[in-house]
This record gives C-alpha cells, structure tokens and sequence, in this order.
C-alpha cells in the first residue's frame, strides 16, 4: 500500500483506476469463521523472554537508539518537491484550491476555464472520495480534467497528483489547477507540489472560519470570498472575516468573487496571470510563452 | 486531523529504516509534536496503536515531546511564546506574527533490536 495516502488500502482511483500498488481484496470473508480460538498466537512471538524456561539468549534483544530526527511528512515533501520541478521545467502554474465541501470551487473553476480559454492552456486534477461529477463538469468546458477518488481518505497528497499530473500530459506554460477534497482541515498540512494554495470561502458561511480552521487560512496565499451576490441576503460580515483571516495571515492577499454573476472574476484572473508570470521567471521559453 | 494518515507515514519510515538500518523490531518510538502542527496527541496515539498492528513497531511505546508554540513579534522585534496561531503578541496586542516554532512534527528517535 502506498505509505504516504493513508487512505485505505487500494482506495485511491484515478479516473477509476486503483493506482499503483493495489492488492484486490476479495470481500468473501464467510469462511473466515471457523477457525478454533487455541491458545495459538502465530502471528505474535516475541523474540525476548521467550525462550525455554523465560531465559533470554544473550545478545538477542540487544535494544539500540536510532537516531532520525525526520520529518513525518518527508515522503510526502519528496514528491511534492519532485512535482515542483517538473511544473518549472514546464513552466506550469499550478494551484492547489481548498475549501469546505459546498464553497463554490468546481463553479469558479468552470467559469475561470471560460474567462481564460484561448488566452493559455489550462488542466484540472479534481479531488473528490468518490463521483467522477467534478471532472465530468470540468471536461464540459472543454478542458482536460482528471478525476482522483480518494477513497476513504480526506485530502490529496503529492503522489496522487504526480500520478494525475502523467495522465494529463500538461502543455508547456500552462495552468494547473487542483481541486483539492473539500475539507477545511486535512489539506492544509500537504503540500502538492503547488506555487499557491487559495482558498475558497463562501459568504454563506460564517466569517470566523479563518480562525476556526486556521492552518488552511495559514498556509494559503490568497482567499477568494465567494458568492458575494448572496451578501444582500445575509448578515455576513466582510470586513470581519478578512481582519480574521488577517489575524491568522497577516500576508493573505483577498478577492472578493462571484463565479456566478461575473463580479470579481477579472480580479482573480489578473491574479493568475501575475503568479503565472512570476511562474516563468527564469524558464528558457518564456518569452514566447508568457505572450500567449 | 488526518492523525491515521501521519501513522501510516510513520509506519513507512519505520519499514524503510529498518531495512536500511537492519532492525527488526521496535521497542520505542519518539516523536516530536509542535503544539501549532494541528496533531492532536490523543488521536495520534489512538491511531499510531491501530496502525502499527502487524509490523516491526507493533509493541512499541509511543513518546511524544510536545513542542511550544513560538512566533516573532515584528513591532516588538523579539520572540514571544503563543499558544494557538491566531494569537495575539501577548506583549503588544498586534497580530503581525510570524510563526518561528511549534509547527514540527517529526520522528526524533527509535529504539530498536
């Protein structure tokens, strides 16, 4: 099993397809019960104590310190940091947008693919536990998406979206836009590989979120405050949620949006295209790539 | 958050080192907890059980150092102590901290036979 998913054996598909190291369990565990409860414990012998009479044969448990001081997330950081470097090879942009479930992403989405169709090419790695529903809305603009279910697991990791990213084949200086699970929690603490992680939060939640769930608003670079065409009917405070944000963040950059209406999306869009071009500083081709 | 997860990476280090480090069991394992790294200790502990079920580390005793919470005041210009991220300084009120400690979330040491 992958050791950096946590998610389940085999649990993790890509459009459908276990990835990589999956064992098919069958699920026929009806013969399983007739086993007689002896005294046996197989699986458990201890390798101390246990010889006859309790002695212990010199030197067998000779018990040493191993030093690592590593991170636990090192695996993780390895192929985010592995991912990183292929978008700068390829000059790629790629944004890791996290938020609760029902914040409006797969519809910002879906609108930012029209305002920039034409202007650069642009994939999607959607990141649901299950339903091919996102990608299949994306793939309806007429951009590439790629579905990760993953499973039992509440967040997307480095491998899956290195995984994903071979699938999609992306274009040079492109847009990589990730979708992470909805999940104001998990997320925030894996990194992707991304230049930025934004998140989403929608006015029909409440403004304290940013300090409810503050490593997600920690760890992102920009908040885009969506459906502000519902402001008129709520009694959600703007000016409170982004000094919370701010608390949290103090360099939070915020926008404030309406994928629905329109309002707002030329801001986001500028947004993009200033982080892409900060994408590619320094990449060999972008010149030509930055005029598209 | 996702403390199962974080087992199931430990547990993947643990594997890796041993075979690299030629143990076969572990009898102890320490870690070290920031207090701004969003693990919640109980959970990890709980996990770390179910999830070492069946390997080198099934037996193994589980010590968490837990680490505190430090950020850099900028007004102040010094480092001041906080117990959660949206902490004020607890000196001046301002919330323009950077965060310098507490975030760690690391295997120190194992013992091992």
């Amino acid at each position: 099993m992958c050791t950096i998913c946590g998610c389940g054996e085999g649990a993790v598909r890509i459009e459908g397809k276990a990835h990589g190291h999956h064992h098919h369990h069958g699920h026929d565990h009806d013969h399983h019960h007739d086993h007689d409860h002896g005294p046996h414990h197989d699986d458990h012998v201890h390798d101390c104590g246990s010889g006859p009479g309790g002695t212990r044969a010199p030197g067998m448990s000779q018990a040493r310190m191993v030093k690592l001081e590593k991170d636990i997330h090192s695996k993780n950081n390895e192929y985010a940091d592995a991912n990183r470097k292929m978008f700068a090879e390829r000059g790629v942009l790629a944004l890791n947008l996290v938020s609760s479930p029902g914040s409006g992403k797969t519809t910002l989405l879906c609108r930012t693919i029209e305002a920039l169709k034409g202007k650069l090419p642009i994939a999607v790695i959607e990141g649901d536990q299950q339903t091919s529903n996102d990608a299949d809305r994306i793939r309806a603009t007429g951009a590439p998406a790629i579905q990760v279910n993953t499973g039992k697991g509440c967040h997307l990791d480095a491998h899956m979206v290195g995984h994903a990213a071979d699938h999609l084949d992306l274009a040079e200086g492109g847009l990589l836009l990730v979708e992470n699970v909805g999940n104001l929690v998990c997320p925030a603490g894996f990194d992707l590989g991304e230049a930025h992680k934004v998140v989403v939060l929608s006015v029909t939640e409440g403004e304290d979120k940013p300090l409810k769930y503050h490593d997600m608003f920690a760890a992102a670079d920009l908040m885009i405050l969506n459906k502000t065409d519902l402001l008129p009917h709520l009694d959600f405070d703007v000016e409170a949620c982004i000094a919370n944000a701010r608390k949290v963040n103090p360099r939070i950059k915020v926008l404030r949006v309406s994928a629905r209406t329109g309002e707002g999306m030329s801001d986001w869009t500028a947004w993009i295209g200033a982080v892409r071009a900060m994408a590619l500083v320094g990449h060999r081709r972008a010149a030509e790539l930055g005029a598209a | 958050m996702h403390e199962m997860a974080i087992c199931e990476s430990v547990r993947g280090i643990i594997e890796e080192e041993a075979a690299r480090q030629d143990f076969r069991k572990v009898g102890r394992v320490c870690m070290e907890i920031g207090r701004l790294s969003a693990v919640e200790v109980e959970a990890l502990k709980f996990g770390f059980d179910v999830v070492m079920r069946g390997s080198l580390a099934q037996d193994a005793r589980l010590e968490i150092v837990e680490t505190e919470g430090r950020a850099w005041c900028m007004p102040c210009g010094q480092s001041v102590p906080i117990a959660a991220r949206f902490d004020p300084c607890p000196d001046c009120g301002s919330h323009q901290l950077q965060v310098t400690g507490g975030q760690e979330m690391k295997i120190r040491e194992l013992e091992v036979s």
